[in-house]
């Protein structure tokens, strides 16, 4: 096992649990160069996980324009239900009213119970 | 540009401020308000990632606009098994890789060892990080935004924000395997350029 050989493998075997062979364990463990090499990626990996709490400044408008498109989509969900519910309580009334007209007051009854809903 | 206005308060009637799992099953239950509590709380650590992934602040910004629609219209299936951050990271990942794609395509760019670089300049929301930040944080956000595209995303996902390779490889629409090499290869670069050999003297991190 050559020094190059380790290097290939460190960047992998840098990870806690990773498997590594035991002839590449065995020539890290007496081989100085390697084990200063090794010890910069363990200096790498914990330089990469502080950079999770380097936090950015974000761009102008960031919050305002996310809330505002939340908004909007839900207004935009809002009118689908009304349109969607509207033409449930009309193709109700239009089936009840040529049936019967007691279909058709059960069809009224169900467009005024829908209708709360509809309008919140 | 010092601070970043940031709300952590929400209150149900004059209660105590509700925390963010109480949010999070408010916003479960269809409660818009509670939702946008947490955009509130999170959208600074999501345009963090979204900006490190993507770039630039114009795209940064349009991945949270989208990474919340899409929060917002799946978290009914948010089981809180994961934490809600850690889900959130994994929308922006999707959201962030959808956009990178859409937008070399429409360059007519190719996303191999060619392509946008991470010009890391955003000040820093948080002062204390911020003093922390001696040259060589600085020098790290260089290099990893010097990182091939494809490079910088693994690395960020993984080495920064410890998403498993199993997630990182299902938002990206990769295998596990192509994951794992493009880590490696990620690290070595970063290895390369860190510990450079400059005048016979290393460069540390
Ligand atoms: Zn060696």
């Amino acid at each position: 096992m050559r020094c190059e050989d380790v290097a290939l493998i460190l960047p992998r075997a840098v990870d806690v649990g990773e498997p590594v062979d035991e002839s590449v364990q065995h020539h890290v463990n007496s081989c100085l160069t390697c084990q200063a090499e090794l010890a910069k990626y363990h200096k790498l990996l914990k330089a990469l996980r502080t950079m999770r709490h380097q936090l950015l400044i974000p761009a102008p408008g960031t919050l305002a324009m996310t809330l505002a498109a939340l908004q909007e989509s839900q207004e935009r969900r809002a009118i689908r239900s009304l349109v969607t519910g509207r033409r449930g309580a009309y193709l109700g009334a239009i089936g009840g009213a040529a049936v019967a007209a007691g279909a058709a007051a059960a069809a009224v009854a169900l467009a005024r119970r829908r209708a709360p809903r509809l309008a919140g | 540009m010092t601070s970043v206005a940031q709300s952590n308060r929400y209150r149900y009637d004059g209660s105590d401020p509700l925390s963010q799992e109480e949010l999070v099953a408010a916003a479960r239950d269809g409660d818009q308000q509670a939702f946008e509590e947490l955009v509130r709380q999170t959208y600074v650590a999501t345009y963090t990632l979204a900006y490190r992934l993507t770039g630039n602040e114009e795209d940064a910004r349009d991945v949270v606009q989208e990474t919340y629609l899409r929060a917002w219209k799946a978290i009914r299936r948010f089981r809180g098994d994961a934490q809600f951050s850690t889900w959130l990271y994994r929308i922006t990942a999707n959201t962030s890789s959808s956009m990178t794609q859409r937008r070399s395509r429409n360059r007519a760019d190719s996303l191999d060892d060619q392509g946008s670089e991470v010009i890391d300049e955003r000040p820093f929301a948080n002062p204390e990080a911020s003093s922390e930040a001696s040259a060589l944080h600085q020098r790290l956000s260089e290099a990893v935004a010097e990182l091939p595209p494809k490079l910088r995303a693994i690395v960020i996902l993984k080495d920064v924000y410890d998403l498993p390779h199993e997630a990182i490889a299902e938002e990206l629409g990769i295998s596990v395997a192509a994951a794992k090499v493009r880590l490696h290869r990620a690290r070595k670069r970063l290895r390369d350029v860190l510990f450079e050999e400059r005048g016979g003297v290393a460069r540390a991190v």
